[in-house]
């Protein structure tokens, strides 16, 4: 571990060799949530290349569905798992505390130092235990995101039943493009995400074994 | 509520056409999802019944009915559209169909006769002067196309309800299906038949329903996306059999609602 990484774990103990990092109830709703992200990403493609927002398409080879009805079936059936996922992470990670522990303080200081130490190759990942700054950051901003692009969907789903949603989003169509921004910092999100877990193996096998 | 004129994305006539022809699935293929379904998301998705190994197709079509329950509990009869003032109508306002516009459907004005049907007590064709005298209405509201986009339009005419009590309608009955001069069909449930807003329309801003729009009636309703508010109504029937339309019948969602 480098000195600048190492200023915000010095007093945390390093997690017991072959402790648990990740209980199950982690890596479930883990998968299942990629799996369900991965489906509404790729139908919501398909939706948005029906009107899009902005002057580009996504190529069709990287939708799900087909054309707009196949991937509306999609979008519409994987929101289920997708919220009822969510639901039971964001309780459990309140409930067990979780949260608390692992994804809070996020001191502002903290976050640039880990960065900075991230981009020159220098921030260590040795006790997957313990979240540097920029993943207590990430995490907690990509839940947020989750939040955001819920809310944002149902306001677009039902502007009329959940109408006062819809105008606290600023009216249908300012809906739209807050739904879509949400799935671009959470694409964004798991670019890094599905990198960082290339370059770190271990966080890749702890995510499935819990060790 | 200027900030709802903005320019709307994806709404020029040309590409309106295009995104139609996108829209319409080939007519030679049988399933109408492609690639990227795998097996494995559809046991995810569905706890796949190994036994009747369904497609993925049947599968999804499974949650769409399920999502039509949920939507048909969402829906609150006395929870009406938002409306807007005349300022925020959208103009022009877009032509959609799976049509080109000139290919709209001409019907003449006075060979009309809306046939009505089913579950009613006067079955008997209706004459376009006749509705014309039915109690007439006025509504600003956001129409919303499956594909995403919006627009707000000004439509008026006679509430289905009412049009459905002059007729004798046994309001009991689960479904209103509607048939246009095209062949286009569309049904829905009883509950959104008989909101105040769902409207017999025989006018748009003010003029007589013009052809692009419709002529001589379509029906407007705006807790419903675009496809579910039929052009060129020539004939409604109060029924209980599943007869849910044509887009419907090529995977879009039958209830629809907003």
């Amino acid at each position: 571990m480098t000195i600048e990484a190492a200023h915000d774990r010095a007093l945390v103990p390093a997690a017991p060799a072959g402790a648990v990092i990740h209980p199950l109830w982690v890596r479930l709703t883990h998968w299942i949530n990629a799996l369900a992200v991965l489906v509404m990403i790729g139908s919501g493609w398909q939706i948005y290349n029906a009107s899009p927002l902005f002057p580009f398409a996504f190529p069709p080879a990287i939708t799900l569905g087909g054309w707009l009805a196949g991937a509306l079936l999609w979008h519409f059936a994987a929101m289920w798992l997708l919220v009822v996922n969510g639901l039971v992470y964001l309780l459990l990670g309140l409930a067990s505390g979780r949260f608390r522990r692992k994804l809070v303080p996020i001191r502002p200081g903290e976050v640039i130092a880990d960065a900075k130490a991230a981009l020159t190759g220098r921030l260590a990942h040795d006790d997957l235990s313990v979240y540097n700054a920029v993943q207590k950051l990430l995490y907690l901003g990509v839940i947020l995101c989750g939040v955001v692009i819920v809310l944002s969907g149902l306001a677009i789903w039902k502007p009329v039943q959940l109408q006062e949603l819809t105008a606290i989003l600023g009216g249908y169509d300012a809906a739209r493009y807050v739904h879509f921004f949400a799935m671009a910092a959470i694409t964004g999100f798991l670019a890094v995400h599905v990198v960082m877990a290339l370059l770190v193996p271990k966080s890749l096998r702890a995510m499935i074994t819990g060790r | 509520m200027s900030r709802m004129r903005r320019k709307l994305p994806g709404v020029d006539p040309k590409l309106l056409i295009k995104d139609a022809a996108r829209l319409m699935p080939d007519p030679t293929r049988r399933l109408f999802l492609r690639g990227g379904a795998s097996l494995g998301a559809l046991a995810f998705l569905t706890g796949c019944d190994i036994i009747d190994g369904p497609s993925a197709e049947h599968a999804l079509m499974k949650i769409s009915y399920f999502n039509d329950r949920v939507q048909a509990l969402l829906f609150n009869p006395n929870r009406l559209a938002p409306t807007y003032p005349d300022s925020a109508i959208t103009r022009p306002f877009p032509f959609n169909a799976y049509y080109s516009e000139d290919e709209a459907p001409e019907v003449d004005k006075e060979d009309y006769a809306l046939a009505v049907g089913g579950l009613v007590d006067a079955k008997r064709s209706w004459t376009l002067d006749e509705l014309y005298a039915l109690p007439q209405e006025t509504q600003v509201t956001r129409h919303i196309c499956v594909e995403g986009w919006s627009a707000i339009g000004k439509w008026s005419g006679v509430r289905l309800s009412e049009f459905l009590r002059r007729v004798g309608a046994d309001t009991r009955a689960k479904y209103v299906w509607f048939r246009c001069a095209e062949g286009y069909s569309t049904s829905i449930d009883m509950a959104t038949a008989l909101h105040p807003q769902t409207q017999m329309t025989f006018r748009f801003d003010g003029e007589i329903l013009p052809r692009k729009y419709g002529f001589p009636m379509k029906v407007r309703i705006p807790t419903k996306l675009g496809f579910k508010n039929p052009k060129h109504v020539m004939e409604l029937a109060v029924i209980n059999n599943w007869n849910p339309g044509y887009w419907e019948e090529q995977g879009y969602n039958w209830f629809s609602g907003n």
